[in-house]
């Protein structure tokens, strides 16, 4: 879908991409990154509406440097900020973006009024997109970048401003382009934790340069534990204690987090093991339950970890 | 890709269908993409509609309706009297009826340029555009093109009303005809020099107020101080200076340059045009560097925007 190489851009003052080397897969990927790390310079580049000062990068194919205006009526893009005319009706504008795509008259008109019905707009489509809320200006802004059935979509921070539920709403319909419409999606946002669930895979960038980019899976496969809590009996007044030490006499990898006893899954025998384990000892078995590390976690620590050795160094 | 619901497969096969069907799945479009020219047209008649209001709110249409009217109301009295005193001539050149009415002009000019580009602007309408397929040109040539189409119909349609009653009244056809070329002819040029000059003035701020103001100030205050001058140097008995003080606001420069090659009646204190022909060739090569300055402006503007 998108290949950079070297990938460099320097302005005057700042370095906003840092020798950039991705790939990125068809599916839904999550664009993870501070503000300022280098995320709008990213796509104003896939546009090919900036150059890039060193490298080069691809768009389905097409070089950015060359073939901007093709790439351009084959993606959609989401700016992060309003962008919409609060005196026409949302069927008005997009409508006009259709158009603006290359969309004959009645083609802008048909797909506008399927798309608009997909995001989950529907009799308020003829009110002024004025009286709309936060939610509902999100899915025109979504919409204008579907109606040319783009082969991608580039989501600058799709679920800003956003209440709870209108977050789950959003990353909801951005998931289902990918999965009902076919359109492979790069969604960018500051917040790692709301990609998780969304993203096939994650790119984290950082002061311009890649962090790291994994899928999903492998980001939270890696991780996933056992979490185990018992109770204290006569024979052993520190259960937990006694249940740690325990696990790690039958080969387990296992430490204590206050009550709870953290556990590698090393397979499915892991589970018959904490359980023989607990019974032997006759501690009473309170939980016993699987954990998936949130990316937010599993980066945090890598961060802290390189952030030590940087110190150290 | 992931296989499309049967319902999908169903409704595209049976059109007819499509109006019982409701949940229908995702469709891809499979249609045309028609190119740059197809857009730049596009947005070039979004934008003319616009500039009279229409495609938008009731409110918007209200002052371009009215200021259109009251540019052609003159043209119609005239006819009448025209006709109805049999009268040999028009009272008055095709060439003299924008300058005479130039406050209409400058009013809608200061209205509707901020609305063409300000809005996008404000709204931040304009990265939208830049993400799709067209260039920075084919917008700025839009906009521009549709400014100057605008006021050409604004300044355009009276004349046309004029030489319509001027033949009804069977005045002389040959000189008619030739009257309202020259008038179309200043028209065009008077729409791309104030199309430009009030769009750039509109560019320059997403401010909707600003700008009508900015416009507003310019083609006032450059009128009335280049009319002044022009007074005081009448006084003083300098008329070459009138001839060449017309250079100095948009008005008078269109008024000079008519003056000078369409042999029109000046409206300069005291009636003197250019004095020579250097001083005539200087009002074309003005006007038509500020209709290309406005351009290279405007281009300049948008350079920076991007997706902002």
């Amino acid at each position: 879908m998108i290949e950079t190489e070297s990938l460099t851009k320097r302005y005057p003052r700042v370095t906003a991409l840092d020798r950039l080397t991705v790939g990125i897969e068809p599916g839904v990927t999550g664009l993870v990154g501070a503000n300022g790390a280098g995320k709008s310079t990213l796509i104003k580049i896939l546009l090919g509406l900036s150059p890039a000062t060193e490298g080069t990068a691809a768009v389905l194919g097409l070089d950015v440097a060359t073939e901007g205006p093709r790439i351009r009526s084959l993606v959609g893009y989401m700016p992060e900020h309003d962008c919409l005319p609060p005196d026409v009706s949302a069927t008005e504008f997009v409508v006009h973006m259709a158009r603006m795509s290359g969309l004959p008259p009645t083609a802008a008109r048909e797909r506008t009024a399927d798309t608009l019905r997909h995001v989950g707009l529907y009799e308020e489509r003829y009110r002024p997109i004025g009286g709309y809320s936060t939610g509902m200006k999100q899915r025109v802004k979504l919409a204008q970048a579907l109606v040319h059935d783009p082969k991608l979509v580039l989501l600058d921070e799709p679920t800003n401003g956003l209440d709870p539920v209108g977050r789950d709403e959003m990353l909801g319909l951005i998931r289902r382009v990918h999965s009902d419409f076919g359109i492979s999606v790069l969604v960018t946002s500051h917040l790692l934790g709301e990609l998780e669930r969304t993203s096939d895979q994650i790119v984290v960038i950082d002061g311009g340069k890649l962090l790291r980019a994994s899928s999903t899976r492998d980001f939270t496969q890696a991780t996933a534990s056992l979490a185990v809590e018992v109770t204290d009996t006569e024979r052993h007044p520190d259960g937990t204690r006694a249940a740690l030490d325990a696990f790690t006499a039958a080969g387990l990898t296992a430490r204590a987090d206050g009550h709870l006893l953290l556990v590698d899954i090393a397979d499915e025998s892991t589970y018959d093991t904490v359980r023989d384990a607990v019974v032997a000892l006759g501690l009473g078995l309170v939980r016993m339950e699987q954990r998936r590390h949130r990316i937010a976690e599993v980066f945090k620590s890598k961060q802290e970890k390189e952030g030590g050795s940087r110190d150290a160094a | 890709m992931p296989p499309e619901p049967a319902a999908a497969v169903t409704a595209a096969n049976t059109p007819a269908d499509n109006s019982r069907i409701h949940d229908i799945g995702y469709r891809h479009y499979d249609g045309v993409r028609l190119d740059r020219s197809y857009i730049r047209r596009s947005l070039f008649v979004q934008s003319l509609r616009g500039a009279y209001g229409l495609g938008r709110s009731a409110k918007s249409k209200v002052l371009p309706m009215i200021l259109f009217a009251v540019m052609c109301l003159p043209a119609g009295i005239i006819d009448a009297v025209a006709i109805y005193t049999h009268m040999t001539k028009l009272p008055l050149e095709y060439t003299e009826y924008a300058l005479l009415l130039q406050a209409v002009i400058g009013l809608y000019l200061a209205a509707q340029a901020p609305q063409s580009v300000s809005r996008d602007l404000r709204f931040k309408t304009v990265p939208l555009y830049f993400s799709r397929p067209m260039e920075r040109i084919d917008y700025v040539i839009a906009k521009f093109g549709a400014m100057a189409a605008a006021l050409f119909i604004l300044i355009g349609t009276p004349l046309v009303i004029l030489y319509l009653g001027a033949l009804l009244a069977k005045l002389d056809f040959a000189a008619q005809t030739a009257g309202f070329g020259k008038g179309l002819l200043a028209a065009a040029l008077m729409s791309l020099l104030f199309g430009g000059i009030g769009l750039v003035l509109a560019a320059l701020t997403p401010r909707r107020g600003f700008g009508v103001a900015a416009v507003i100030a310019l083609f006032t205050i450059s009128f009335g101080a280049v009319t002044s001058v022009q007074a005081v140097a009448f006084h003083q008995g300098a008329q070459t200076a009138i001839g060449w003080l017309g250079l100095f606001s948009p008005v008078t420069l269109i008024d000079g340059l008519q003056t000078w090659w369409l042999g029109a009646h000046s409206h300069f204190v005291g009636g003197y045009g250019p004095p020579n022909a250097a001083a005539g060739a200087c009002y074309l090569i003005v006007v038509l560097g500020l209709i290309a300055g406005s351009f290279a402006l405007l281009m300049r503007r948008y350079r920076k925007v991007g997706l902002g």
